[in-house]
């Protein structure tokens, strides 16, 4: 395009647009429409994909908890069906031995206690814990509490904290920091209430529906000593595949079963869930993805069919054109231009509508409503304004393209016969 | 009238000094059910400077024969020279630059661009030849001054007469100052007096020694042509110099 002129170019733009004025404004609107629609999608799916990963949070960061169960393998003589039954003084054990571990901790739960304050009593979850538990797994106290911390565990203390919904069901308005409650008829000093929180995952029930005391405590009134769960936590999340072999081999070291019995190291790796989840939402916003595209591109069809007209409209002025000595390419700009100024245009016009949209979704309460809440904010992100912009781009060039490809195709001798 | 007088660029004609060399020129219209013989064997030669007339009935071949001389067209066999330049084979970017250069077109219905005034229809060869813009408005002005439409300049097309037009047509047909111009039929939308008024323009022309050829049915027109070619069934039945 050696010679093109863009105010010769602009005019004849302007003009065009102007015979098609009507039609213009209609694919103008169709394109804004497919805009809106592309950019609503991907930004709810983005919401979405902040909620969860908010919510994988709630259980605590690079987490994997691990269940006792019975070996399913011949190992050294000895026969499968063992039960693998580990015991408080492991951890420390556990501890020593996985070096890409940030924290390893055990737990004792008992399902059913009977909690009690004043005359109410409830049937609720009670779980033995180290101080660790708080930090690990994100149990952080409402303001005027705490969770119980080394000395508590160290001297069994008797101090509960509790989910915030059992503090509800327990103690009704009255705030329950302070107080003295009894688990099992044994009294409790409450310290804590967890703060709300959004938690996707759970291997026990919800933890604003348990209470927490320490593992030592626990273990001198109810007269156990073999976990639950173990819950370890990796340094980083690239850590993990190590740490969950240190803790295979650890404890089939110790206990004496094949550290590649599935049945008994099967775990739940939250990181790999992560992995998982991560891959399930980048495939569900490139699905919606798709759908608005193709709403955008039945737009782009409109932007072309109009150019199409133009080109033909135009095919005599295409003529004389070639005639005073334009190259075809010189004949094309314009309209490839024209194509793509009329699907930006719109393209512009949908960005806002849906910036506006999302604008007013934001302030739309959500706290209470779990639907709302689970489906998160359309939030837009930089990729997703790329990734449109790059689909807009793309339609617009097709659709003053091929109008285009035929404009240069015009014979300039058949126009300028006289008829 | 008073045309702007350039040094013309001897060298590029022929070094014979022939502008247009046709020999055994064909023309075959394939439409595909039917093939049409537009041109059956046309040889022709145009020396600078000369003024000639093709006249022949309608469907003889006139306005093939001017489409191929522009360059708008391709024989379909035969060796076309212009301006000493073989043109078979030359792919279309090529030939819109010899259009642009070497060729001046006066259509029978004008065809300025509605939308452009009349200096930015005359710009628009000089547009397309890479002329700067400064430059390009200046050469614009003086062509259009010698049509004696220097107060018509930014009229639009639809604002002026049919007469206005043509000469609109004709200072753009020259911005590039080209070694030939093209006309076919261009007094054919005109009343008698701006046909006449045209006439003596393309008069003018030839008197500067430029080299035009011109379709017409207008016996008028033929008769101040200096050379006379009739058309007929696609071959030249007649090629005569007019007396005086």
């Amino acid at each position: 395009m050696r010679f093109l002129d863009w105010r010769v170019v602009g005019h004849l733009f302007l003009r065009a647009s102007s015979l098609q004025r009507k039609r213009a404004i209609l694919t103008v609107a169709a394109i804004a429409w497919g805009t809106v629609a592309i950019v609503m999608l991907l930004s709810f799916g983005e919401g979405l994909k902040i909620q969860l990963m908010k919510g994988r949070h709630g259980m605590g960061e690079n987490i994997a908890v691990w269940w006792p169960d019975e070996t399913s393998k011949v190992w050294q003589g000895l026969p499968e069906g063992r039960p693998i039954r580990p015991r408080m003084d492991d951890i420390d054990y556990l501890r020593g031995r996985m070096t890409a571990a940030s924290g390893v901790l055990g737990e004792l739960t008992s399902w059913s206690s009977s909690l009690t304050y004043g005359t109410k009593t409830i049937t609720g979850r009670v779980t033995g814990a180290n101080w660790e538990y708080g930090e690990m797994r994100h149990h952080f106290a409402q303001e005027g509490g705490r969770f119980f911390n080394i000395n508590d565990e160290r001297e069994k203390r008797r101090v509960i904290f509790l989910g915030d919904e059992l503090a509800k069901d327990i103690f009704g308005e009255v705030d329950p920091v302070g107080k003295t409650m009894f688990v099992n008829r044994v009294p409790y000093l409450v310290i804590g209430v967890l703060q709300p929180k959004l938690q996707m995952g759970t291997y026990k029930g919800p933890d604003e529906s348990g209470s927490v005391i320490p593992i030592t405590t626990f273990a001198a009134q109810f007269g156990r000593q073999r976990l639950t769960n173990i819950v370890f936590q990796a340094k980083t999340a690239e850590d993990m595949p190590l740490a969950r072999e240190q803790f295979n081999q650890a404890l089939a070291a110790k206990y004496r079963f094949d550290p590649t019995d599935e049945q008994v190291t099967g775990l739940w790796d939250t990181v790999e869930g992560a992995r998982v989840m991560g891959n399930i939402m980048i495939g569900l916003q490139i699905f919606l993805g798709i759908i608005g595209a193709l709403t955008l591109l039945i737009g782009g069809i409109g932007v072309a069919n109009i150019m199409y007209a133009v080109v033909k409209e135009k095919t005599r002025e295409i003529g004389v054109q070639m005639a005073l000595g334009a190259r075809g390419s010189w004949v094309t700009g314009p309209f490839v231009l024209q194509g793509l100024a009329y699907t930006l245009l719109g393209g512009a016009l949908g960005l806002v509508i849906a910036m506006v949209m999302i604008l007013l979704l934001g302030l739309v309460p959500v706290d209470g409503n779990a639907a709302l809440e689970f489906l998160g904010k359309p939030t837009l992100s930089w990729q997703i304004a790329l990734a449109t912009a790059a689909v807009l781009g793309s339609i617009g060039i097709l659709a003053g393209y091929f109008p285009a490809r035929r404009a240069a195709a015009v014979d300039p001798a058949e126009t300028l016969r006289y008829e | 009238m008073n045309w702007p007088h350039k040094k013309r660029k001897n060298g590029a004609a022929g070094s014979n000094g022939h502008i247009i060399e046709m020999r055994g020129i064909t023309k075959v219209y394939d439409t595909g059910k039917i093939k049409v013989q537009a041109l059956r064997g046309i040889d022709l030669t145009v020396k600078r400077g000369e003024f000639v007339a093709v006249v022949g009935p309608s469907g003889s071949g006139k306005s093939t024969l001017l489409n191929l001389l522009g360059c708008l067209d391709t024989p379909t066999g035969g060796e076309y020279r212009l301006s000493g330049e073989a043109v078979a084979g030359l792919d279309r970017d090529h030939l819109a630059d010899i259009r642009n250069r070497r060729v001046g077109f006066v259509f029978q219905n004008f065809n300025l661009l509605p939308q452009l005034t009349a200096l930015e229809n005359v710009e628009m060869p000089l547009l397309f030849g890479g002329v700067a813009k400064r430059e390009r408005r200046r050469r614009a002005l003086e062509q259009l001054e010698a049509v004696g439409l220097a107060d018509r300049v930014e009229h639009k097309p639809t604002e002026l007469s049919g007469g206005q037009m043509q000469r609109v047509a004709i200072a753009r047909a020259l911005a590039m100052e080209p070694d030939l111009l093209l006309a076919d039929e261009p007094t054919g939308n005109l009343d008698t007096s701006s046909g006449s008024d045209i006439l003596a323009v393309l008069n003018e022309l030839s008197s500067q020694g430029r080299t035009l050829m011109v379709v017409t049915h207008d016996p008028a027109l033929a008769k101040r042509a200096g050379r006379t070619v009739e058309i007929c069934d696609g071959e030249i039945v007649e090629d005569k110099a007019n007396g005086g």
